[in-house]
């Protein structure tokens, strides 16, 4: 039985009548997490987990209309029964659960395993059917312990304080620009935001995320050019926007920074794997947890994901996103970009 | 080979040329000579003949990191480079072997697995994989692959070694030149501040043109230039010392054996002479078509009928050293006088030949014979000023090449494959057709020539609109029209279109034309001589 199909407008359940991250404006939106590339405007009722809901508002507006759930309740959409379970992700990141005469289907969402203080760890949910994201779907993706990325960072820090250079870290504005933050040794210097980034770490310590204190880079006093480290978006690389910090070292925090040819095309001073997602062992373990006996592979290297598993035995299929026919096989996101972009 | 991994990861990390230098030269500082010298060898672009087979070494990685064949080429896609797809797939080291020099790496780990049997050399390299940590395995693969590229120019090796030493770097980068074993003695003679160290087969670093991109009336007055045809043949330096020949080529290789003409003229010349200029095919007073040389260049057994039918000269245009003196301070004009009289004394019989110059009085001048270079074989001018001395590497100044007029072709996007290097995973490799009839021909392929956000673009578009894919090349839309420029077009009985063009690249992105306004075969045709 399908209790999902692909439409014109993305993930669609017939039963409940909602769509799973519509591409475009639908009646009702089951939204997994607040990225640019899962929520579309203008849908006339979003529902997304309660610790999501803060910064699903600051990327929609105050007045939208969402509906909160928290982790793990159910309820009844249409005789569907629905529910959400955190996908360590971001803040508020959710597995959409649903089931409908006895069959269960879990979509994943964007998710990571690795432990992340800035929101719920992943839960892996049982299920029949499992749509899963596929991102960082190689086995040349493996993360370094993530702890140490961090421990890294800090030290680059150090040493550009050292040299008397100001550090200019890139991640997306919303997540990856948190958990940096959450990474930071606040006793090294001051740390500066990017306007984009402050929005949304305003939302997350309004969401009861316990974050170092930072400075919008507007307010930037003199003595902090040298010391400080400015967490910002990548598409300000090259901006006039940089010009302020004076001397500075640029780095970026993404998964992508694992391929030396990736980091390079930047031309920034250091890049550190610091993912969001779910490494190729990770979503294989995951996919594992969940006993699914259908696996849907969908957001990234979906053709590799599904052949391997097939070899392994198990029934995977592809399924399409709407950037395009496949979605480009590396989707690095560029310079500007929607800042708050998913990596 | 901890701390050479170390310095390829710094090297590797930084953009800033201030850094790369300061850790090389750290790194020259510390590491024993015998380390130091394989750092020197590989970092300046020298690396061992193919040791092992590149399907090997993909079967046997794939195997030691358990996937499978079609999954490790997906994997070498995304990242496009062999060494690091490798180093990414293997496992972790469940813990790493004892410390070892990075001269004990290469002499007894690497070299050795020259000519072995696949199945002992398959045997070494996984040993040494589960030895190495993943930062040294990386380095390692890339001494397998051979691709051991850094980011480090020669220039920038050379100035930390100059730093490191105290020595020189013009010093430097003339005892890089030539044929020199890393070995440690060898290391110790490159620092070494004692000059008296020649060495009878060393040539010294060619001086190099840069392109003339403003008119040339902004070199000043035409009377202090000399213009000389830019011949499009081998650069070579030919060097007769103590009675005996060396012909290198500008990319530091022995051509010795290759063009026996030139070195039976060269043994003519007086001892401690040494000339500069272009290897060509030259018949009477003119050039033969590049295409000629082609059938010259690696061959080593060289036919009674290829010598009668191509024979190769050195056309002269510069006296480096003459009576064991260098002459490079000196001014072109007295240079260029000493190598007339020098080879007017020589019975070269037509081996030898200077190179002639174009007479300037006026800029008009130049930009006239600009025009007819094609005519005499030649692809531009070289203007040169008469006071320069002879210098190190390519500078700005004195020394200016001016090539003719590119051809250019407007062509429509055909194939694309995805590049490697910092273009991994992004289609930066195309292929372009032009029309026959209904039909497009592929006539060019060009990687080159557009900026990063154009490449973005096209590889939004290809990916948008591919028709079909064959393993990495995808068939796309015939949508995009391209201007391509080229240095040459020659019949090809290869090609399905009949001709092969030299040097292709994109020099615009013709978003104004619509495919079906591109050029046709017919036009790209008319493009060949007679």
């Amino acid at each position: 039985m399908t209790l999902l199909r692909l439409t014109g407008q993305g993930l669609y359940c017939e039963a409940g009548g909602f769509h799973v991250d519509p591409w475009g404006s639908v009646d009702r939106a089951v939204v997994t997490h607040a990225h640019g590339d899962h929520v579309a405007w203008g849908c006339r009722h979003y529902l997304t987990s309660a610790e999501g809901a803060g910064v699903l508002r600051a990327r929609l507006s105050d007045d939208a209309p969402i509906q909160a759930a928290p982790y793990g309740r159910s309820f009844d959409l249409d005789g569907v029964r629905v529910s959400l379970h955190p996908a360590g992700h971001i803040l508020g990141s959710a597995q959409v659960r649903l089931e409908h005469r006895g069959e269960i289907w879990v979509v994943s969402g964007d998710y990571k395993t690795d432990p992340d203080p800035t929101c719920t760890p992943y839960e892996p949910v049982r299920c029949h059917t499992f749509v899963t994201e596929s991102t960082f779907g190689l086995p040349i993706y493996r993360w370094p312990p993530q702890a140490e990325v961090l421990h890294e960072v800090n030290r680059w820090w150090r040493s550009n304080q050292d040299a008397g250079r100001t550090t200019l870290l890139y991640g997306y504005a919303l997540g990856k620009a948190q958990r940096l933050l959450a990474g930071l040794d606040p006793a090294i210097g001051p740390i500066l935001t990017h306007g984009a980034v402050e929005r949304m770490t305003a939302a997350y310590r309004a969401g009861g995320v316990v974050l170092p204190p930072t400075t919008h880079a507007a307010a930037m006093e003199r003595a902090d050019r040298g010391r400080a480290i400015v967490i910002a978006p990548p598409s300000a690389d090259g901006s006039t926007w940089v010009r302020r910090f004076g001397e500075h070292a640029t780095g970026f925090a993404s998964g992508w920074m694992l391929v030396r040819g990736t980091r390079r095309r930047r031309s920034l001073d250091r890049g550190f794997p610091l993912s969001d997602h779910v490494d190729w062992p990770s979503l294989m373990a995951a996919i594992d947890a969940t006993g699914a006996e259908r696996i849907w592979v969908t957001h990234g290297y979906t053709a590799p994901v599904v052949r391997w598993l097939r070899e392994l035995g198990r029934d995977a299929v592809a399924v399409e996103t709407r950037f395009e026919g496949e979605r480009a096989d590396l989707a690095v996101p560029e310079p500007g970009a929607d800042p708050s972009e998913a990596e | 080979m901890r701390s050479f991994a170390r310095l390829y990861a710094a090297l590797d990390e930084t953009t800033a040329t201030n850094e790369k230098v300061a850790a090389l030269a750290d790194y020259f500082r510390s590491a024993p000579p015998e380390d130091a010298a394989w750092a020197v060898h590989f970092l300046t672009g020298r690396r061992p003949k193919r040791l092992v087979s590149a399907p090997d070494l993909r079967r046997w990685a794939a195997d030691e990191a358990g996937v499978p064949e079609w999954l490790f080429e997906e994997s070498y896609q995304a990242v496009g480079d062999l060494a690091e797809t490798i180093t990414l797939l293997l496992p972790e080291p469940a813990e790493s072997g004892e410390e070892r020099a990075l001269a004990w790496w290469v002499e007894e780990r690497l070299l050795p697995l020259r000519g072995q049997d696949p199945s002992v050399q398959r045997e070494e390299m996984v040993r040494a994989w589960r030895e190495l940590d993943r930062r040294a395995r990386f380095v390692w693969n890339k001494l397998i692959t051979g691709a051991f590229r850094v980011g480090a120019s020669v220039r920038l090796v050379e100035r930390a070694l100059a730093q490191a030493s105290g020595v020189e770097e013009g010093a430097i980068s003339h005892r890089l030149m030539g044929g020199w074993e890393p070995t440690p003695e060898f290391f110790r003679r490159l620092v070494s501040v004692d000059v008296s160290d020649a060495d009878v087969s060393r040539p010294y670093p060619f001086y190099l043109a840069y392109s003339l991109e403003a008119e040339p009336e902004s070199l000043g007055d035409p009377a202090e230039w000399l213009a000389e045809w830019k011949w499009d043949g081998i650069r070579a330096q030919l060097i007769r010392r103590t009675g005996r020949t060396f012909l290198w080529s500008r990319g530091e290789e022995l051509l010795n054996g290759r063009f026996p003409e030139v070195e039976e003229a060269a043994a003519l010349l007086p001892d401690g002479s040494v000339l500069d200029g272009e290897l060509l095919p030259w018949l009477g007073e003119a050039p033969l078509p590049f295409a000629q040389l082609q059938r010259r260049i690696g061959r080593t057994t060289l036919s009674r009928k290829v010598l009668a039918e191509v024979p190769e000269v050195l056309v002269a245009y510069d006296l480096l050293e003459e009576s064991g003196e260098d002459l490079r301070p000196l001014a072109l004009s007295e240079r260029r006088g000493r190598l007339l009289a020098l080879l007017a004394r020589t019975p070269s019989a037509g081996r030898l030949v200077l190179s002639p110059t174009v007479e300037l009085p006026d800029w008009a001048a130049a930009v006239d014979a600009r025009h007819r270079a094609r005519e005499v074989g030649a692809e531009g001018l070289m203007l040169k000023r008469g006071a320069s001395g002879y210098g190190i590497g390519r500078r700005r100044g004195d020394w200016w090449k001016w090539k003719v007029e590119p051809y250019s072709v407007d062509a429509v996007l055909m194939y694309a494959q995805p590049g490697s290097g910092r273009r991994a995973g992004l289609f930066t490799d195309y292929t372009f057709g032009v029309w026959d009839g209904e039909q497009l021909v592929a006539f060019a392929k060009a990687y080159s020539g557009l900026t990063d956000g154009e490449i973005r673009k096209v590889d939004a578009f290809v990916r948008r609109n591919t028709i079909e894919k064959h393993g990495p090349v995808r068939v796309v839309k015939p949508e995009l029209v391209f201007e391509l420029a080229f240095e040459g077009i020659q019949r090809s009985t290869r090609h399905k279109s009949g001709v092969a063009v030299r040097f292709p690249r994109m020099i615009r992105w013709r978003t104004d034309k619509p495919a079906s306004q591109a050029d046709t075969l017919a036009m790209v045709r008319g493009m060949l001589a007679d």
